[in-house]
């Protein structure tokens, strides 16, 4: 769409915040060896939300009011290029 | 007394609700997507999976038109409990402290637990006697109940915390055994098993009728 410059691609990267149990993590730490694979620590699980947005400049506030939970998780927006159009 | 038991898209535990309630009181179903809570004096909020529990366990299901109507209905005092999913929609919807996370052993849990009625000087357990041992069913993947330490001490501190499982019941790693909560004010409360699934000793247990009772009590004083 022309004109629209603060448009991007933008991720989303959410996490478990540290400190809570983060059991899908701990079950794919185990899982791991399972296969050969060694020397694997600290795994966690967490979502990737992908979207279009006309604004950047909410996603901010689209985080902490949809996209995370702010008290259980914690967020982290990147950036991926221009619209896919 | 007049319930309202809220049926969102995936709810699947509204009609055990309604009958738990239709025992103590009257009871209707009231559509997600209708903002007018036809003059009830009370709202239960269903366990189920209400818009699939997409993104998060409730986190879609607070921004319906219902919960619009819930939301002012609870900050004018009005009675709200939350059954599972329902206690999950009230804690994304900030009625309530805290959130539920998966279980610790990561599934899908459906049995008998023991609690403990923690405070009984409640809207929704003075049916109870102060620390009475109840039977009640649970079944949820995600049930375990957490809050930051802080936020524990204030819960602790103002009889917050209504329900505990018993000593070895914990079933999903909830912090501190808690089973379930209400707001500060005393109005809005939510627990993880389901009262709703013991109101008959045909099926195993009558112990979470007091909830619907203790409601329906209050119902009938506030309307002496």
């Amino acid at each position: 769409m022309a004109g629209a410059d603060l448009g991007m691609r933008a991720r989303v990267l959410i996490r478990p915040k540290a400190g809570i149990l983060d059991p899908q993590g701990i079950a794919v730490e185990r899982a791991l060896p399972a296969l050969g694979f060694a020397g694997v620590s600290n795994v966690h699980v967490g979502r990737l939300i992908e979207l279009d947005v006309d604004d950047a400049g909410q996603l901010d506030e689209m985080c902490r009011k949809l996209l995370a939970n702010p008290l259980i998780e914690d967020y982290e927006i990147v950036g991926a290029g221009p619209h896919d159009s | 007394m007049k319930f309202g038991v809220v049926r969102f898209p995936g709810s699947c535990d509204e009609v055990d609700a309604q009958l738990a309630a239709s025992r103590v009181g009257d009871a209707v179903l009231l559509w997600h997507g209708d903002r007018d809570l036809q003059g009830v004096d009370a709202v239960i909020i269903p366990g189920g999976f209400s818009y699939g529990d997409y993104l998060r366990v409730g986190a879609i299901a607070r921004f319906s038109p219902v919960m619009e109507s819930v939301m002012a209905f609870a900050r004018e005092g009005g009675p709200v409990l939350g059954i599972c999913n329902g206690f999950q929609v009230l804690c994304e919807a900030g009625l309530l402290p805290g959130a539920l996370l998966p279980n610790t052993g990561l599934r899908f849990l459906c049995r008998q637990v023991d609690l403990e009625v923690v405070n009984a000087d409640t809207a929704f357990t003075r049916a109870y006697a102060p620390r009475q041992a109840i039977s009640v069913p649970v079944k949820h993947t995600t049930g375990r109940y957490y809050a930051p330490e802080e936020q524990l001490t204030g819960l602790e501190a103002h009889g917050q915390i209504v329900l505990r499982y018993a000593p070895g019941h914990n079933p999903n790693g909830s912090v501190d055994d808690i089973a379930g909560v209400m707001n500060r004010e005393g109005n809005v409360f939510g627990l993880m098993p389901h009262p709703e699934h013991a109101v008959d000793a045909l099926t195993g247990s009558n112990d979470g009728l007091g909830i619907f009772a203790s409601m329906a009590e209050v119902g009938a004083h506030a309307h002496a």
